[in-house]
Formats: C-alpha cells, sequence, structure tokens
C-alpha cells in the first residue's frame, strides 16, 4: 500500500489489534490506556491487549459508578474513568529541582525530565479536549512549564470515539464530542456487527501514519465513514445531561451572592474528588523537603485544589473559609473566569465530577438553577 | 395586600418603640409599602453594596451586620434586636447598604420601602425632624459603643 | 467581568535567570540589615550569580526562598535606578517570614522574579497623583515615590497619606520625616490610636481625604495596605470623584508559584501575581463588596 498520510482512512481487524501494540512498542513507545482494576476503568501501564477492559461497561450517575459485563466482546465498550491522562502529563507528585548547601550559599539543580514516550491509547474526545485546555495553561501563556512541555513533545495520542454516553456525559453541550474532530495521531472507531468485529482508522498527523506503517491493514468500505458517524451519533443522541452554556460567564459571575450558592454549599463536603478527577483543574502547591541536616533540600509540587483551606491561607486564616465559597470558586472558576483567563471554558463535559462527587453534586443542575431562579434581590425577601 | 393585611403591619409599626409617639396619621403615610417577613437563621436580609431601598423593623429575633473585604469572611461588629432599627443608608447618599445583613437567629421584620418613607419625611418637615430626631442617637449611640469596641480593651 | 486591564499586558515576569528553571532561586547575599519596627526588616541583597541584577518596575515582587524552609512574596522596596541592590523590607508573621527578618549581613537567600504588574505610573504623567499607605502598604510604594521625586515635573499635585497602628508602626521613620520638609510634595501621616506624646492626626486614612488637595477628575490614585483600608479609601476617592479606572490597588493573595500556574492567588478572574497586583478599582469594586473571594 502507499504510505499514509492524514486524513486516510483504513481498517483494522480485531484479531490484528495485538499488532498495534506490537509496533507501538517497536517505536520505543510505552502503551498506556484504560484496564480494570478495584472495581473501575482507569488508566495504566498496558502491555497488550488482553489488558482492556474487553466485554466491560460502566454505569455512571451522581456520585455512582459501577462496571457491567457487556453482552459483547468491545475493546473500548465503556466512557471514562476516575482517572484522566491529566496524571501523566502532569503528575500528582514532581519532583522540580534539588539544592545543595555550598558555604553559605547553594547551588540548585532542576530535574530532567525522563522516561520513555509513551502512546495514550484510547482517550475520548472530551480527554483530547481536556489536554488542550491545560495546554493552554501550561504552555499558552508568559511561563512555560518545562516539565509539561517536555512530557507533551512525546506523547502519541491514539483517540477513540465513543459509540455511547456514559449518564454523567454531556460533551455535547461544551463542543468537545463525542466525535474527534482534531488533536489526536490516529482516530479510531469500534465497529461491532454480528459477523465482524474491526476498526476504522483515520490518520490524524504523520507521527500517527508512521505508526501505522508496519500495522496489517485494508481498505476502508465506501460505507465506513458513515458507520463511524452513525455510532458517534448514537453517543451523541444519548447524552446523560445537558449543560445551557448561553450567557454562562455572566450568568455566573453577575450572581456571586445568589441564594442557591447556600443550598448547594449544604451539600457540599470539600473532599476534592471533583478536582482530582477533572482533567482540567490545576491547582498545585510546592513543598519544601529538607534532608535531616538541611545540607540537601528537594523542592516539589503536588496537586492541590481550590476546596482546600489551605490554597487560600493569608495571614494565619484562609480567605475562603465556607464550604460555600469554595465551591462557588470551583464552579465560577470552571465556567466562567476561565474564558477570561485563557478564551475557553474550562470544562469539557466529561461528566465525572458528576459521578465521583460522594453526595451527588451536579453542576448542570446547579447553573440551570441559578439559571431559572430569580437573581438576588436588593434585599432577600424572605418568606412572606 | 388586602385593607385589614394592611392594617394590621400600620398597627405593628406604631406599637414598634421606635415609632411609638410619632402621629399615626404619617405613620401610615410611610408605611403604605411596608409588609411583613420572616428569615430562618443563616438567611441574608441585605448584601453590601447594593441598593438601600427598605429598611426593617425588628420584631423578633437577631440580626449580624458584618462588614469587612472580600478576604475573609464577615465579622460581625452588632447585632440587632427585637426593638430596633436596622438601616440609616436609605437615608445617606449613595443609599447603598454599607454592611451584610444575616439572620443570626429565626427573625420576623416589617420591611419598610425607602423611597416612600423619604417622601413621607421630605413631605412633612415636622414629622421629618422627630423621625430624625429619633434616630440621631441611635446613631450616636452605636459610634460611641463603636469608639469603645476600637479600644480592644480586652486585648491588654 | 473582564476587561484589558485584567489580562497581562507585556510584563516582566521572573526575567531574573530567564533561561533557567522557572520555579528555581537564584542565590543573593544579604549585605545589610535595618530594624524598622519591632516586627518589620528592611534586607539590602545583591545578586551572587553574575548576570543577576534585577531590574524590576515599582509595585512587583520576588518570591524570597530560604533554604530549608520555604518562599514568601515580598514586594520590591528599592530604588529601581539601582538595579546592584535589591531591597525588601519585610514583615516577621510566619516561618519564612521571621527567618528572613532573623537573617544577618552574610546570609544568603533565593530570590525568583520579578513577577507582577506594577504600579503604571506612565497614566499618571499630567495628572495630580494621591499615593495612600497603610501600614506595610508602603514599601511596596516606595520605589513609585523615588520614581516620582527623580521626575516631579512630569506630574500635577503629588499628595501622600500613611497611615499606620500606632507611631511605632511607621515604617522608614527617618526618611519619611526628611519627605515632612519637600515643599513639592504634601504628606500627611495618621494613626490608629496613640500616645500623649503623639500630637499628630489621630484616625483612619480616609478621614484625611476630603481635605486632600487634588484635582478629583485629573487624579490618579495608587492604594496599598490591608484589604478593607484599601476599600474603604477607594471608596472615598470615588466619593470626591476621582474616576474608578484611575484608581489602583495592590491586592494581595496567598502565593505559591506567581507565574500563573498554581491557582493560589485567583481573584475573581484575575491571578494576582500575574494580572496584578496592580489592579483598578473600576474591575475591583463588585468583588470587594463581597465576602471569602
Amino acid at each position: 500500500m502507499d504510505p499514509l498520510k492524514v486524513g486516510d482512512r483504513r481498517v483494522l481487524e480485531r484479531h490484528d489489534f495485538p499488532s498495534l501494540f506490537r509496533a507501538l512498542h517497536e517505536k520505543g513507545y510505552q502503551v498506556v490506556g484504560p484496564t480494570v482494576r478495584d472495581g473501575a476503568i482507569v488508566y495504566d501501564r498496558l502491555s497488550g491487549v488482553e489488558e482492556l477492559p474487553i466485554g466491560w461497561t460502566d454505569r455512571q450517575g451522581p456520585g455512582k459508578y459501577r462496571l457491567e459485563r457487556r453482552q459483547d466482546e468491545a475493546l473500548f465498550g465503556y466512557v471514562v474513568g476516575p482517572f484522566s491522562w491529566k496524571k501523566f502529563l502532569y503528575p500528582s507528585h514532581e519532583r522540580l529541582w534539588t539544592a545543595t548547601r555550598d558555604g553559605t550559599s547553594f547551588v540548585v539543580a532542576p530535574e530532567p525530565v525522563d522516561g520513555p514516550p509513551l502512546a495514550f491509547l484510547g482517550m475520548r474526545a472530551c480527554e483530547l479536549a481536556g489536554v488542550a485546555v491545560q495546554d493552554r495553561v501550561f504552555l499558552g501563556g508568559p511561563a512555560v512549564d518545562p516539565g509539561y512541555a517536555a512530557r507533551r513533545q512525546r506523547i502519541l495520542r491514539i483517540a477513540v470515539q465513543c459509540g455511547q454516553a456514559g449518564g454523567s456525559c454531556f460533551c455535547v453541550s461544551m463542543g468537545t464530542g463525542p466525535g474527534v474532530r482534531q488533536g489526536a495521531d490516529l482516530i479510531v472507531t469500534e465497529v461491532l456487527e454480528s459477523k465482524r468485529h474491526y476498526f476504522l482508522i483515520e490518520v490524524g498527523s504523520p507521527e500517527g501514519a508512521a505508526v501505522l506503517a508496519d500495522v496489517p491493514l485494508k481498505a476502508a468500505a465506501a460505507d465506513d465513514p458513515a458507520k463511524a458517524e452513525a455510532i458517534v451519533g448514537r453517543a451523541a443522541g444519548a447524552m446523560g445531561r445537558t449543560l445551557d452554556t448561553e450567557g454562562i460567564h455572566d450568568l455566573l459571575l453577575k450572581n456571586l451572592d445568589h441564594p442557591r450558592w447556600e443550598v448547594v454549599a449544604r451539600r457540599c463536603l470539600a473532599c476534592t474528588n471533583c478536582t482530582m478527577v477533572c482533567p482540567t483543574c490545576f491547582c498545585s502547591t510546592q513543598e519544601e523537603v529538607p534532608d535531616l541536616a538541611v545540607e540537601k533540600v528537594e523542592r516539589w509540587r503536588r496537586w492541590d485544589s481550590c476546596f482546600n483551606l489551605g490554597l487560600t491561607e493569608m495571614h494565619g486564616q484562609a480567605v475562603r473559609k465556607s464550604q460555600l465559597s469554595r465551591y462557588r470558586q470551583w464552579l465560577t472558576h470552571k465556567l466562567a473566569s476561565w474564558h477570561d483567563q485563557f478564551g475557553t471554558s474550562g470544562c469539557v463535559g466529561c461528566g465525572r465530577c458528576i459521578t465521583w462527587c460522594p453526595v451527588g453534586i451536579d453542576l448542570t443542575e446547579e447553573v440551570a438553577a441559578i439559571r431559572t431562579a430569580p437573581p438576588a434581590p436588593a434585599t432577600s425577601e424572605g418568606k412572606k | 395586600m388586602t385593607a385589614t393585611a394592611s392594617e394590621a403591619i400600620a398597627d405593628r409599626v406604631l406599637r414598634h418603640p421606635f415609632f411609638v409617639d410619632i402621629d399615626p396619621t404619617l405613620v401610615h403615610a410611610m408605611v403604605s409599602k411596608a409588609e411583613e417577613r420572616s428569615y430562618d437563621v443563616g438567611e441574608m436580609l441585605v448584601h453590601e453594596g447594593k441598593p438601600a431601598e427598605e429598611f426593617f423593623l425588628v420584631l423578633e429575633g437577631k440580626i449580624a451586620l458584618e462588614v469587612g473585604a472580600s478576604d475573609r469572611p464577615g465579622i460581625t461588629v452588632e447585632t440587632i434586636e427585637k426593638g430596633e432599627i436596622l438601616g440609616w443608608s436609605w437615608l445617606v447618599a449613595p443609599y447603598r447598604w454599607r454592611f451584610d445583613a444575616r439572620a443570626s437567629k429565626p427573625t420576623k421584620v416589617i420591611a419598610i420601602n425607602a423611597a416612600a418613607a423619604r417622601y413621607a419625611l421630605a413631605a412633612h418637615p415636622a414629622f421629618g425632624y422627630h423621625f430624625l430626631m429619633k434616630l440621631l442617637p441611635v446613631i450616636a449611640d452605636r459610634l460611641e459603643n463603636t469608639r469603645v469596641q476600637l479600644l480592644d480593651i480586652h486585648g491588654h | 467581568m473582564a476587561t484589558d486591564a485584567l489580562r497581562p499586558q507585556g510584563h516582566s515576569h521572573g526575567t531574573l535567570g530567564a533561561a533557567a528553571h522557572p520555579y528555581a532561586p537564584r542565590p543573593f547575599v544579604v549585605r545589610a540589615r535595618t530594624q524598622e519596627t519591632p516586627d518589620t526588616v528592611t534586607l539590602r541583597l545583591a545578586p551572587q550569580l553574575p548576570g543577576d541584577r534585577l531590574s524590576f518596575k515599582g509595585g512587583q515582587f520576588n518570591m524570597v526562598y530560604v533554604f530549608g524552609v520555604g518562599e514568601s512574596a515580598i514586594s520590591i522596596s528599592g530604588d529601581t535606578t539601582h538595579p546592584e541592590e535589591l531591597v525588601h523590607t519585610v514583615r516577621a508573621v510566619g516561618k519564612i517570614t521571621n527567618a528572613l527578618a532573623a537573617m544577618t549581613p552574610g546570609s544568603v537567600v533565593g530570590i525568583r522574579g520579578p513577577y507582577g504588574q506594577g504600579w503604571p505610573l506612565d497614566s499618571a504623567r499630567g495628572r495630580d497623583i494621591v499615593i495612600v499607605a497603610g501600614g506595610l502598604g508602603l514599601p511596596p510604594l516606595r520605589p513609585t515615590l523615588y520614581e516620582i521625586f527623580r521626575h516631579r515635573e512630569a506630574f500635577g499635585r503629588v499628595e501622600i497619606i500613611y497611615g499606620a497602628r500606632t507611631p511605632k508602626d511607621l515604617v522608614f521613620a527617618e526618611e519619611v520625616r526628611t519627605w515632612l520638609q519637600r515643599s513639592d510634595i504634601r504628606l500627611q501621616i495618621t494613626v490608629d490610636a496613640a500616645g500623649r506624646d503623639w500630637n499628630g492626626d489621630v484616625g483612619v486614612v480616609t478621614v484625611r481625604i476630603p481635605d486632600a488637595r487634588f484635582d478629583a477628575p485629573n487624579t490618579t490614585a495608587f492604594v496599598c495596605g490591608p484589604e478593607i483600608m484599601m476599600k474603604f479609601t477607594a471608596q472615598a476617592l470615588v466619593q470626591r470623584g476621582v474616576p474608578s479606572e484611575s484608581i489602583w490597588l495592590s491586592m494581595e493573595r496567598n502565593m505559591k508559584c506567581a507565574f500563573g500556574f498554581c491557582g493560589h492567588c485567583q481573584y475573581g478572574p484575575s491571578f494576582v501575581c500575574r494580572d496584578g497586583p496592580c489592579l483598578p478599582y473600576k474591575t475591583l469594586a463588585p468583588l470587594l463588596a463581597l465576602k471569602e473571594v
């Protein structure tokens, strides 16, 4: 076959899928992808097809997640689990530098970024959007994060288009999916028919084309693209919820004293689950870790959360002390202020915050409540 | 509002310590748009910076006045109780609330429309004088108490 | 909520050793130490590594590092025309600032910076200037005051109001006394409370504003101090007719990275480290009226 170029479509049969793993290993990639562990589908290093969640699906809703067996042997028949790809590009714990005493002074040695290039197998459209959002944060401003930049250059993005929607999903509302439009090196759609199980693959980049060079591919049939569209369309039509984003920036930022915040604050535990599972949340803190003699120190960065009291500590107390103020900060940042800061929404509609909230707070519901309830009047009406 | 309901409110206003010796017909003019309200613990009555379109006579409960800036929770500097009046921002430009007010106990108030009240005071100067002379000692007391609070007498 | 004033505008962000890792501090040695008040110290620093002279704009800050302890965001309080000497005035309130306040000449600290948008002095050319400093709000304003003194003819009337809790909390006391002698500016000093040995003004800084001499519509104001002091000061200035877009406050929030990655210093849509700390009252006013923002 002719060498592949961007936009080309080919078919990979299910029984040939292991050759994709071989090709990736030969090119020096460590494959990272979905696997079942502890009752959830998480992202971890994979050595072969058999480690994928074959025949599994997930049932998600506010505060609920469980796995169920499918009737078929789909490799990608689920949506997103508690982890996002953020943990590989922006690790939860990272050593930034080591400093050693030098007389009265000190010498700083920045931490090199090493490790093999990673192939992210099974990125959903919302997750690609999530990486793009974090790209703007860490690469798009006046400062560039060297660790993120180094890791980001070395990943291969193998996207999978969703054929079903999860109970918490609302990517359609956020314009981030379920179809993958850009940002992937390969775009895979799984096709499961009674007599045939195959994958339609579209080439998204020269790196993607290079990986497929030694993979046994067939020509795509004339109706394959339409089949893929229909599969994606099925997912688009079955979204678990919607978020009306019309005027959402002003809706939230002009209603910072709306009575609804009190309602949601009574439920929120400030447990930080939502920020941990969110693919775009980026708050971090730094820690100075000296050795016993304080001759050598390590500076570590680790994930933090706007729900943590310590985040806003100033002059001995937290600025955002109440649950209300912290929930309000998280939601208004994610859906409103993010636009001012980075030119996009901070939310990609993956629904993880809804699924993994122990009390099932649903941000689409909170926004709808602020939208439909009357705005706070000059004085509150109380009850008459 | 029905005639009996508004009479009932006017009646309660007349019996409130602040209005008890003021000409009843003038009080009726002032409270033509008054209404009774109740607030649960923690509910906000007013927000700082918002237009002061009303003031309140407290019938029951307790209201905490909070001031501060946006770098911490509000600090309660004073509490207002049954028999007292909440709010004089409606009398002084720019007619915006200068504090947050939150019910710290289940609270019942009569909310009186500020524009109607300002009009009644302006249209009847003698009434206006009496009303302001009742209000001035309240503000003077609060100023003096605030000065003593400033000394942080327990800090030494 | 967003206006151009809230977006970063081509500022210097950590130009010190810019090719190096953005999180890595550079060593600076303490040359001199002055005790300003019982809990406030001024440190004069010099760079140890070649090429590390720090050019800055008044209103900017550094992350100042104590080896083995940690970093704290501290405004630069020295002279912009003397980059060979880096000056920081530190109040000892926590672990890091206590360590800094205890430093003696010869000790080495780490510096990352400068960060932030400084005071927009250029926008005040040809206008009257009002400077209102509360307590430790004076150090972040001092570099800009030096600029104003150096280019006095570029500005109209200059009114400075400096307030502190008590007379012994006034910083740069000797230097401020020399400013009182100047005939080209008007300086008022006030304290919140004092004993009989103080025959100056007593009262909050806002009390000085109604009688201060400036042409309000043609005035730019720089205000620095505790947030509640800045809030009431800005309100008093607006009451006198100063346009809210010409009143600048230096906001403060908890900082870790100081370049917009850690999320700590967010205030509404702004990153105080990067879009501030100097921000216009026009956009701050609705947030200042709230609590816990």
